[in-house]
């Protein structure tokens, strides 16, 4: 199934890209951001999942907002892989800035530059952010 | 590619966030509080006239009638547009992000 | 809207999904089945369970493509495929299974 289709025989596959930017609990952003994803799977796009600026901290490893009565979305960004959506790229700038590194996240991604991530953006058919 | 910043940079970081990314040649326009990053005479002054030497910065003119000011009060480099000139960046840019 | 189960009153919204997910256990299981007229056999038990284990493990009901992904590689492609899935629960995997399990509507569900 495709979202549209052209005349020819191929339906066109777009490349679609999820910024994340904002941290998890204290808005709505990042467990909407993190529905749309789920939702967009079923429709076989190429899609890729970034983390840059405080959007890092959704898949920091180790949060329990079930304290303050929250959902553990952060469990979720592990049932990514099972949906197809393997393309998980976070921003080493934005890491590194908030103290992070790779064994702190909780889910295995690419790590790129700013400028790279600048680049894969340009690259995009469609670029959807919070 | 176009780039879509809203928010005034004196409260928001999301402008600099656009620019720390967005690729030579790459298009931004400024609307709604972010007008004042467009302006002459701010701390952000000389750090926009440069972005403007590498990139299309565009700023919305309704957005700046409404805050009292105009044209004449935005950097030389910036490109103001009205309501017609923003539709045609989103169409004529490609991609378009938006840093809220 | 409840089920009454054991003395115990067990919420449910208007299309008999668990308000409370916490609420849930085999003999409210049995409870939601009944109501939808479905007796429970070992195999239905054996996908409730695992959307139960999924469910706790992601923190969603997985939708159904990637629920037979993963039925199939645990338990291999005889019950990992929806004709399988829709002989237990005639009306889907989605609709019934995750309702029985006490989850919510699955995500991705469109």
């Amino acid at each position: 199934m495709s979202v549209e289709s052209d005349n020819s025989a191929e339906p066109k596959v777009k490349r679609f890209m999820y910024v994340n930017r904002k941290a998890p609990h204290g808005t709505v952003y990042a467990l909407e951001v993190l529905e749309m994803v789920l939702i967009s799977a079923m429709f076989e796009q190429d899609v890729h999942l970034t983390f840059l600026d405080d959007g890092v901290f959704q898949i920091k490893k180790g949060q329990n907002p079930s304290v303050l009565e929250m959902k553990d979305f952060s469990k979720t960004y592990r049932a990514l892989d099972g949906y197809g959506i393997e393309k998980v790229f976070v921003e080493k700038e934005s890491m590194e800035e908030r103290g992070l590194s790779q064994d702190d996240l909780i889910i295995p991604v690419e790590i790129i530059g700013r400028e790279e991530l600048g680049a894969l953006m340009e690259s995009m058919d469609v670029v959807l952010s919070a | 590619m176009l780039h879509l910043v809203n928010k005034s940079p004196f409260e928001r970081n999301t402008l600099e966030a656009c620019l720390k990314r967005a690729t030579k040649g790459s298009s931004i326009l400024l609307y709604e509080d972010a007008v004042y990053a467009a302006l002459q005479g701010t701390t952000l002054a000389a750090a926009m006239a440069q972005a403007a030497k590498t990139h299309e910065i565009y700023v919305l003119t309704p957005d700046l009638t409404a805050r009292g000011l105009d044209a004449a009060s935005v950097l030389d480099g910036v490109r103001p547009v009205d309501y017609d000139g923003f539709v045609d960046l989103t169409a004529d840019k490609g991609t378009v992000q938006s840093w809220l | 809207m409840s089920y009454q189960v054991g003395g115990k009153t067990v919420e449910h919204d208007e299309e008999g999904y668990l308000v409370d997910i916490g609420q849930w256990s085999e003999d409210v299981a049995v409870m939601i089945a009944e109501a939808e007229k479905l007796p429970l056999s070992s195999e239905h038990w054996e996908v409730i369970h695992f959307l139960r284990e999924y469910y706790t493990e992601y923190q969603i009901a997985p939708a159904i493509r990637v629920l037979t992904k993963a039925l199939t590689k645990k338990m291999g492609e005889a019950k990992g495929n929806n004709k399988y899935l829709y002989e237990l629960f005639p009306y889907g995997p989605a609709k019934q299974a995750c309702k029985i399990a006490g989850l919510p509507k699955p995500t991705g569900c469109v």
